[in-house]
């Protein structure tokens, strides 16, 4: 039984709380996984997928999906926030980690650069820091509870960065622009932050 | 659900709109800069949910009018419309 005093248990109510911390500020936990997009989902056939990694200078390190599936896989188990306030808790999935492919990239000439750009089929553009997708903070993932990752969320991969809102886990990726200096996407021109922290609300340009 | 079952065209957008322009925009034609078709703007196909307004050409897809109002910004990309024909309104009670 709970060490917590009667009096707290009681001003509680019965609504069952999320663990204390695992929720930003500003974000309330839903048990739904929200399907929101800025264009009409692309379909894309495993045959004409492959995932580019472009360096500063023209050169680029490329996988075919085949390629992509025999790097080694990791099944990160993550909480995701979205910036219009809703967070999911515990949700799981199945990827490559974005270091393995920026080690690859790197050990045939393809490196550099301080952010990038991920680009995707439909046209939809993010950017972030290079250290937030480095150090086993991002994946390319193609799983998702156990299953394919649907087209709807982004299937047949999409990028996964659970530590920044999730605008930046651009569905349909196909690859990653390396840049030397810093270069707002899709929703970034329009206002929104270039690195988006939701433990420091950094939801628009100007939050600090 | 997909995308599309949620997809609800430029019309949606009427208010969004009325605070860029004067006039009634979802009555407008928009010429699309990436395939040259000129259409109602209310005919657009409207994505982006809470995030910004998004309206797409339905015949190629492309984003003709991006929008998104941010604490104390409105934002707007329009160089996706090539040329926007906005018809004379008449006010009721007024003749042409």
């Amino acid at each position: 039984m709970s060490d917590q005093p009667f009096i707290a248990r009681g001003f509680r109510g019965r609504r069952p709380q999320a663990p204390p911390g695992r929720v930003p500020p500003g974000q309330y936990e839903t048990k739904d996984f929200p399907v929101l997009s800025a264009g009409p989902t692309p379909r894309t056939s495993l045959a004409h997928w492959d995932f580019t990694i472009r360096g500063l200078d023209g050169k680029s390190a490329r996988w075919s999906w085949e390629e992509l599936q025999a790097l080694p896989h990791e099944t990160p188990t993550v909480d995701i926030h979205c910036v219009t306030k809703w967070s999911k808790l515990d949700t799981t999935w199945e990827g490559v980690s974005v270091d393995t492919l920026l080690n690859a990239a790197a050990g045939i000439g393809v490196a550099g650069g301080s952010h990038i750009l991920a680009f995707c089929d439909g046209g939809y553009t993010t950017n972030l820091p290079l250290a937030d997708v480095t150090g086993g903070k991002a994946w390319v993932a193609f799983r998702y509870d156990g299953a394919p990752l649907p087209p709807e969320h982004g299937g047949p991969a999409r990028l996964l960065v659970p530590h920044l809102y999730f605008w930046k886990s651009a569905k349909w990726i196909r690859g990653l622009q390396l840049l030397a200096t810093d270069e707002p996407g899709f929703w970034e021109q329009l206002g929104y932050h270039d690195r988006g922290d939701p433990w420091h609300e950094q939801r628009y340009q100007g939050d600090p | 659900m997909p995308a599309e079952n949620m997809r609800v065209d430029g019309n949606a957008a009427a208010g969004a709109l009325r605070e860029l322009f004067a006039r009634d925009l979802t009555v407008a034609t928009a010429t699309c800069a990436g395939c040259g078709t000129a259409r109602a703007v209310g005919e657009l196909l409207m994505y982006g949910g809470p995030m910004g307004v998004v309206l797409r050409c339905p015949g190629c897809d492309s984003p003709m009018l991006r929008m998104a109002s941010t604490p104390g910004w409105l934002r707007v990309d329009a160089s996706g419309i090539s040329l926007l024909a906005i018809p004379e309104q008449v006010s009721r009670g007024q003749s042409p």
